[in-house]
């Protein structure tokens, strides 16, 4: 076991165990952002550098810091460590900076991208980036890519996160797209553009953090924050069977994994669950899917998870009752 | 005063074969090595020598050794490092062009410290002419029973391989070169662990410039205290330099460590002095990645005292008024310099170069370059310039390997020292502008 102090917080943990595991065991509340990081996934992370941390003392062993900051995923905790993550200017500042590479050539097409709503990289900017751009330079674009008929790639809004590339040789069965070219036009690609089929490969579309692999089922059928997520299952020969169902209105728009607070799916479904089975009739309804109240998804669903407390409530006016001297 | 060790013998007509080689006494080391001393004593000798990489780290080579896993029943392996490509480096390239055996001999020498019984000289792809050399010179070393089976009937085995690099700048750093030497895509690992530990095929790995392993034949042959003797404090030794830019004499040479930079630039023996009669304006010490370092500021110290080739003295300052020794390629520039030009220069180099792989150095390479663009294009503004030196700090320090280290240290430098050029030009782009139009923007690959 190793006692790891994050912002302030100690908390004791397995040996082996990452900073951002740690940190995320502690809470939200010291927990850096991580765009290429994914649990379920082997040796990913450490491309991003978005969860980059402050290792302020090494170890009981040797307390030394470190003398850079380092990827908090892919750094292990040491016993006495201490690191510091939101209290760190230092973390804060250089955070900003990759917020900034990473949005250099995004093409902020979010009015008309799928993943708008529920895009990491739109929580990361929103969190940790500035309000303005300053480079003036024309944006990096790609040619649409069709990975077959249920999915969609689109080059230009990939950050590179590398989570395809891992889910394909991980989960499906042969990897038929990696990352082509080098530096700055570097993309994700099958070679000769071939079509990627086999039982698992719409979980290539759960993993990207940003809209680059999209659902073709879906796309462009409804915003996010106008469907409502249920959690359901049904009796699969290939997975789980556990998902959740997106619905607008009496329709099913989509069959997605089943997220965990950190934006990662549970576990990975196949293509039937997924592409295939879009009626009520197919699945066993659990119940609602719980919706962090931060997620915009929320403001549109009928169970928040939070209840404001009596004394805000009190405060706010319910829009739309006005007092009879304001309606004057 | 000159010192030539690994040079010694260069100017002998037909080094480059085995028969002349021998007979000037090559191979020795591997005699002496294998037939009288342990594994364990070569690596105290490389030690007590205090050589240290040559590659541009300078990291003490008896300690990386030192720090090799010995697991029971694993392979080992020494690869070396021959994927030179840093702009302004050519030591590697003469070395192996014009003495091959002392690589080959390094190799097996140091082989045998490490208990491999595999190793690799991974070539940069553009050395293909080198390839063939040291293929040949491989052959005649197999010939001789000095590789293979039964080395000298001591009973130690060793297969060498040469393979060559596919041209990418990446693949000189270690793990990059260790994914594109199992075949991969060459994009540098993320580190713990490290070679030593899980290297090649994820056994226990050392990596070693080419330089490094050549230098470990002199030590074997003459001993750890005799080259520990030679040089400064702890840059001990000889360090070939690859001379280039405005000077009379470019080339490599052989320098004892602890000459100073005057008499290294200035000097008939080295550079000859700068060209056509002109002054100095300004010194990349150790490659295109090191900081630059205007006249006053290569020649002495900030605290006055003359400026020494050793990885102390270069160094001294840290990077407000000091550089680095790095791989030795040592770039002199006269007056007649546009430093905002020759940036642009490096900068698009390190944007070509870049993997990809991390965002930072992706995405800020890129854009360093089309910032530099602008302003040599004659549309920069005073912001541009404080932009470049906002986007070098979030990159430094901030990737998995150093190429982004690397990318950020020429542009900071360069606005550290030169700051007012940079005000000059872009006020004035007129004056300064030469080439109309840049091309290659966007780092593709041109014909």
């Amino acid at each position: 076991m190793a006692k790891v102090t994050i912002d302030g917080q100690t908390i004791e943990v397995a040996d082996g165990t990452t900073i951002l595991q740690a940190a995320r065991m502690v809470g939200p509340a010291v927990a850096p952002p991580a765009m290429c990081f994914y649990t379920n996934l082997k040796t990913s992370g450490g491309y991003c550098r978005t969860c980059i941390v402050e290792v302020s003392k090494g170890s009981d062993k040797d307390p030394r810091p470190m003398p850079k900051l380092v990827a908090s995923c892919r750094t292990t905790v040491m016993d006495g460590m201490e690191v510091k993550n939101f209290s760190s200017e230092k973390v804060l500042d250089a955070r900003k900076g990759v917020v900034e590479f990473l949005l250099l050539n995004h093409p902020l097409d979010c009015p008309i991208c799928d993943q708008a709503g529920e895009c990491h990289l739109q929580d990361l900017g929103y969190e940790h980036g500035s309000a303005k751009t300053r480079t003036d330079f024309e944006r990096r674009t790609f040619e649409k890519i069709s990975l077959g008929d249920k999915i969609q790639l689109h080059m230009t809004r990939c950050i590179l996160c590398y989570r395809c590339v891992k889910v394909a040789e991980q989960i499906t069965d042969g990897r038929v797209h990696g990352v082509m070219n080098r530096g700055d036009v570097s993309e994700i690609s099958t070679y000769i553009e071939q079509a990627i089929e086999n039982d698992f490969s719409g979980n290539i579309i759960d993993v990207c953090p940003v809209g680059a692999l999209t659902d073709k089922t879906f796309r462009f059928k409804s915003r996010v924050w106008f469907t409502k997520p249920v959690n359901a299952h049904r009796n699969c020969d290939k997975c789980s069977g556990k998902t959740v169902i997106w619905y607008k209105g009496e329709e099913v728009t989509r069959v997605t994994g089943r997220k965990n607070q950190w934006g990662e799916v549970e576990e990975f479904i196949c293509n039937t669950c997924r592409f295939d089975k879009k009626q009520t009739s197919d699945w066993t309804i659990e119940g609602p899917t719980a919706v962090s109240h931060q997620s915009v998804i929320s403001a549109n669903h009928y169970m928040k998870m939070v209840k404001p407390n009596e004394l805000t409530l009190n405060n706010i006016k319910p829009i739309g009752m006005l007092t009879e001297g304001e309606n004057k | 005063m000159s010192k030539k060790i690994l040079l010694e013998h260069i100017d002998v007509p037909g080094i480059e074969t085995l028969e002349v080689y021998r007979a000037k006494g090559g191979y020795a080391s591997v005699e002496k090595a294998l037939k009288t001393m342990t594994q364990d004593a070569i690596v105290e000798e490389v030690k007590k020598s205090g050589l240290r990489g040559r590659g541009g780290a300078g990291f003490p080579t008896g300690m990386k050794w030192s720090f090799l896993a010995k697991p029971e029943g694993v392979a080992r392996y020494l690869v070396c490092n021959a994927d030179e490509s840093e702009p302004g480096t050519f030591k590697d390239r003469y070395l192996m062009e014009k003495i091959p055996h002392l690589l080959i001999e390094g190799m097996i020498t140091s082989s045998f410290a490490l208990g491999a019984n595999t190793s690799y000289i991974y070539v940069r792809g553009e050395y293909f002419y080198i390839i063939k050399i040291l293929e040949k010179a491989i052959d005649d070393a197999y010939k001789a029973g000095l590789l293979g089976q039964n080395i000298l009937g001591t009973g130690y085995n060793l297969d060498l391989h040469v393979q060559a690099g596919a041209g990418a700048y990446i693949c000189g750093e270690e793990t990059a070169l260790l994914e594109s030497l199992e075949g991969k895509r060459g994009n540098p690992r993320i580190k713990p662990p490290f070679p030593a530990i899980a290297g090649l095929f994820a056994c226990p790995t050392i990596v070693n410039n080419v330089e490094t392993i050549a230098a470990v034949v002199p030590i074997v042959n003459n001993g750890g205290d005799w080259y520990a003797g030679i040089g400064i404090g702890k840059s001990t030794g000889t360090k070939l330099i690859s001379a280039s830019g405005h000077i009379n004499k470019p080339g490599v040479y052989e320098i004892e460590m602890g000459i100073t930079v005057e008499d290294f630039i200035y000097s008939e023996e080295y550079c000859g002095g700068i060209k056509n009669g002109k002054k100095l304006k300004a010194v990349v010490a150790g490659g295109s990645s090191v900081p630059i370092l205007p006249a006053d500021l290569i020649l002495t110290t900030a605290n006055g005292e003359k400026r020494l080739m050793s990885y102390e003295s270069l160094a001294d300052g840290g990077f407000a008024t000091g550089t680095m020794l790095g791989s030795g390629g040592f770039i002199v520039m006269d007056e007649t310099t546009n430093i905002v030009e020759n940036l642009y220069t490096f900068a698009r180099f390190y944007h070509h170069e870049s993997c990809g792989q991390c965002s930072p150095c992706r995405e800020g390479t890129g854009w360093m370059e089309k910032i530099l663009h602008k302003i040599l294009d004659g549309h920069g503004t005073l912001e541009d310039v404080d932009l470049l030196w906002e986007i070098q700090r979030k990159i430094e320090g901030n990737t998995i390997c150093p190429l982004g280290d690397a990318a950020a240290w020429p542009v900071a430098s360069a606005i550290r020292h030169f700051k007012t050029e940079f005000e000059e030009f872009v006020k004035n782009p007129s004056a300064f502008k030469k080439v109309k139009h840049y091309h290659n923007m966007h780092g593709l690959a041109t014909a």
